[in-house]
């Protein structure tokens, strides 16, 4: 649905995306997290067709955003990374605005409005003009202008920013209903725990460049190793070690714990219960020990700086 | 055909419907706006009442002085006064049109939705111009209905249409000029400021239409009109060109970066034309076997546009000659053989010596591209257009004084002009497209860019084919040509 070849855009002096390739078919999420200033807006701005890439082409779903524009944009719902409403107006009027832009029928984006008005909370404040709303019901009404033509395609520049814990999870989870309705989506965040609770594949970007991709699962593998698990007792673990010492590798052990890491737990698991429970150790927990994605995004970075220096250096 | 017709027509009704949600919108917001709204109410209702007070109270005390003149002409003139206030207000929404979208970040949802630049630009300008305009035409009504019933004076239709007609161009005017500024700039605040670029001449119109007034010269307004509608043509199609998703929402400072546009020009002064390689790898050799060629070749409209318009220039100085010929005997054509010896120096031509000849043309030819970056190349063909002019006076007036008009122009001006004309029109061509560059950069390119690459080739030009050029007309106008003319006269 989303397809990009070595895209890449310069402004002057200064080149805001390197090359990027990126595949999203219908009903994946892929989150794209990176700092300020990594290139996600720029990226996005291109695939929605309001910039022109300087090198390299997209495509949304099969039309160029280069030669085709008009129909890209028909075929992308963007959420700007702030809201950008017009303060004067009141909910229908603005949303007749975009729907009319979009070309659809005035009975059709009326009865759409007050579908996504209710989905989202905002059925009460219709009366209101959209300078009187609050931050979150402004990053609301910019969703749901956002989702008014139903496009196959949404690019969400921090959809959740500036929305309090409630606000947020409707929008949390009206993204992952959209995910069901085969719609191909870019999540542009820097929130990490956002990133891996929504999208299906997450790819780091810095300075204009994917430095790492795929699920969430398989980045911490990746760049954190096997994952760490934990198994708790209900009775001291002391003289355990030599017992599975050949099995695993501990890395950190307390009077009823231990954690190791192992690249086979399917078939390393079970033995380690069964050896443990057969010399009288009563296991209450086996558990993978969570590791947020926070530390691959950190380790990206810092593996990345550190190869800028070494290139500098050189 | 008339399938092709009949899509184009339906693709304009689609079009216009789409700009005119844009156009719809603002001027709702426009309308909700009681900073506007309420000056705009006051020079369409109450600012009429009080210029038709003023009127009638004026045509009284001119008439105790026996100056009735004043006073009829004063009550066109307030018309025109009257009709032009209110347009003064399409600046400011024009001027907010796009950057204050872009400072209220409402701009980017707009960009991302099918409307294609031209729908957007319409839609903006078309906003801008309808709720002043209709303004002004209530004021000019209000205005007339109340000379009416004060005055019983109704307007001749002629003045009527041309105020009429004059209002909308001057607010198109101003629309466009600053649709423009708005496209271009990143701040309201920066703006303002580089509205004065359209202030400044619209006050300067207005001067020069009230003195036209008062004269009762009408057909000079139509004259004046004729020339808003040129630069309303050419004002729509700079903001159309320069109009696109990627300058407005691409740069986010206006940064005066002199460093940088200093490389971008010697970038292009040092490298072939864009487009093009070049086998030669050193600069001398490839700027005369490739790069002035290639310069040359895609200059060769605008060169045909100056050698024609020169072309008309001697006709009319011709004509002129012809419609006020020199009284027989009044100069004889017998040229002593110092008569080049003895010319006196008078201050703005240059000494009989090659190089302040040669200086002089290049001066003159600089002061060309000056004067076209800030009229989009059209006073650079002016300019060279009133030697030529007068020369076809001379021509004209040669059989009068009993010459050969072919015989004066082949003794007086071919030895050196076979050169420095050529080289004229070539450096002319340069700075109209340099003027141009404003109107239309190069596709891919920024208005900066267009202009500071405009630059560069003129630079490449002036430097490489037409210094040269003229240096050799210098020294053919001092050795060349006087000893022709004292030969032949």
């Amino acid at each position: 649905m989303i397809l990009t070849e070595g895209l890449y855009k310069q402004f002057d002096d200064f080149v805001a995306v390197r090359g990027i390739d990126l595949h999203v078919p219908k009903g994946e999420i892929l989150a794209l997290l990176g700092p300020n200033g990594a290139g996600k807006t720029t990226t996005v701005r291109m695939l929605a067709s309001i910039l022109r890439p300087t090198r390299g082409r997209a495509w949304i779903a099969g039309h160029d955003v280069v030669k085709e524009a008009v129909t890209v944009r028909r075929l992308v719902g963007v959420l700007t990374e702030t809201p950008g409403l017009y303060g004067r107006m009141r909910a229908r009027e603005y949303l007749r605005f975009f729907g009319e832009l979009q070309g659809m029928p005035r009975a059709a984006i009326d009865v759409r409005s007050e579908q996504l008005m209710a989905q989202f909370g905002m059925d009460g404040v219709w009366h209101l003009r959209l300078g009187e709303y609050s931050k979150g019901m402004r990053q609301k009404m910019a969703l749901i202008r956002t989702l008014l033509h139903d496009p196959p395609v949404l690019l969400l520049d921090e959809p959740t920013s500036a929305m309090d814990p409630h606000s947020a999870k409707q929008v949390r989870d009206a993204i992952l209903t959209l995910r069901s309705a085969d719609r191909a989506i870019i999540i542009c965040t820097h929130n990490l725990a956002e990133a891996e609770l929504i999208a299906d594949r997450i790819a780091i970007i810095r300075r204009g460049e994917i430095v790492a991709r795929g699920s969430a699962t398989q980045l911490k593998r990746d760049l954190l190793g096997a994952p760490i698990l934990e198994v708790r007792t209900a009775n001291p673990l002391n003289g355990a070690r030599r017992l599975i010492d050949d099995l695993i590798q501990i890395e950190a052990e307390g009077d009823t714990w231990l954690r190791y890491r192992t690249e086979t737990p399917e078939q390393v698991n079970p033995l380690l219960i069964d050896r443990l429970s057969r010399a009288g150790y009563r296991v209450v927990t086996l558990s993978e020990v969570p590791r947020p994605l926070e530390e691959v995004y950190l380790q990206v970075v810092e593996k990345q700086s550190s190869m800028e220096e070494v290139r500098q250096t050189q | 055909m008339i399938d092709t017709l009949v899509i184009s027509a339906q693709n304009g009704r689609l079009a216009f419907k789409r700009a005119w949600i844009i156009t719809r919108r603002e001027v709702r917001d426009t309308i909700r706006d009681w900073r506007l709204m309420v000056p705009i109410g006051l020079l369409t209702l109450v600012f009429p009442a009080l210029m038709q007070f003023v009127a009638i109270l004026a045509q009284d005390w001119v008439r105790r002085w026996g100056a009735e003149l004043i006073g009829e002409r004063m009550i066109p003139f307030l018309l025109m006064i009257v009709g032009f206030f209110p347009i003064s207000f399409s600046l400011v929404i024009a001027l907010e049109t796009f950057v204050g979208e872009k400072e209220r970040y409402s701009l980017e949802p707009l960009l991302a939705t099918p409307l294609t630049n031209e729908e957007l630009y319409w839609g903006k300008t078309m906003a801008a111009m309808i709720p002043p305009v209709l303004a002004s035409y209530l004021g000019l009504t209000v205005y007339l209905i109340g000379l009416y019933i004060g005055l019983r004076w109704l307007p001749d239709p002629e003045l009527l249409a041309l105020i009429v007609l004059l209002t909308t161009a001057e607010a198109l005017v101003m629309v466009s000029g600053a649709v423009v500024i708005s496209s271009q700039t990143t701040s309201v605040r920066a703006a303002n400021i580089l509205a004065s670029f359209i202030i400044i001449p619209m006050t300067l119109l207005v001067q020069a239409e009230s003195f036209m007034m008062f004269w009762g010269n009408y057909a000079a307004l139509w004259w004046i009109l004729a020339a808003l509608l040129v630069v309303d043509a050419v004002l729509v199609r700079m903001g159309m060109r320069i109009f696109n998703r990627e300058e407005l929402l691409g740069r986010e400072i206006d940064e005066l970066n002199l460093g940088k546009a200093w490389r971008y020009f010697w970038r292009f002064l040092r490298e072939p034309p864009p487009g093009t390689t070049a086998r030669q790898k050193r600069f001398l050799p490839r700027v005369y076997a490739h790069d002035l060629p290639v310069l040359l070749r895609r200059h060769l409209v605008p060169i045909a546009v100056v050698t024609l318009m020169q072309i008309v220039a001697f006709i009319i100085g011709w004509r002129y000659a012809l419609q006020y010929p020199l009284p027989e005997g009044l100069v004889a054509l017998d040229v002593p053989e110092d008569a080049f010896a003895q010319i006196p120096d008078i201050g703005f031509l240059p000494s009989l010596n090659p190089w302040a000849i040669m200086t002089h043309n290049l001066r003159v030819l600089a002061l060309e591209a000056i004067l076209g970056l800030f009229t989009f190349g059209a006073a650079a063909i002016a300019l060279l257009m009133v030697p030529i002019a007068i020369i076809g006076i001379l021509a004209g007036e040669a059989p009068f004084i009993g010459a050969s008009p072919w015989l004066l122009l082949a003794t007086f001006i071919l030895p050196h002009g076979i050169v420095e004309l050529p080289a004229a029109i070539i450096a002319t061509a340069m700075a109209l497209r340099l003027g141009a560059s404003i109107i239309s950069p190069p596709p891919g390119m920024s208005l900066s860019q267009g202009v500071l690459l405009a630059l560069a080739d003129w630079v490449k030009v002036m430097v490489f084919l037409v210094l040269p050029m003229l240096t050799i007309a210098g020294m053919l106008e001092v050795w060349l040509t006087p000893w022709i003319v004292v030969n032949v006269w």
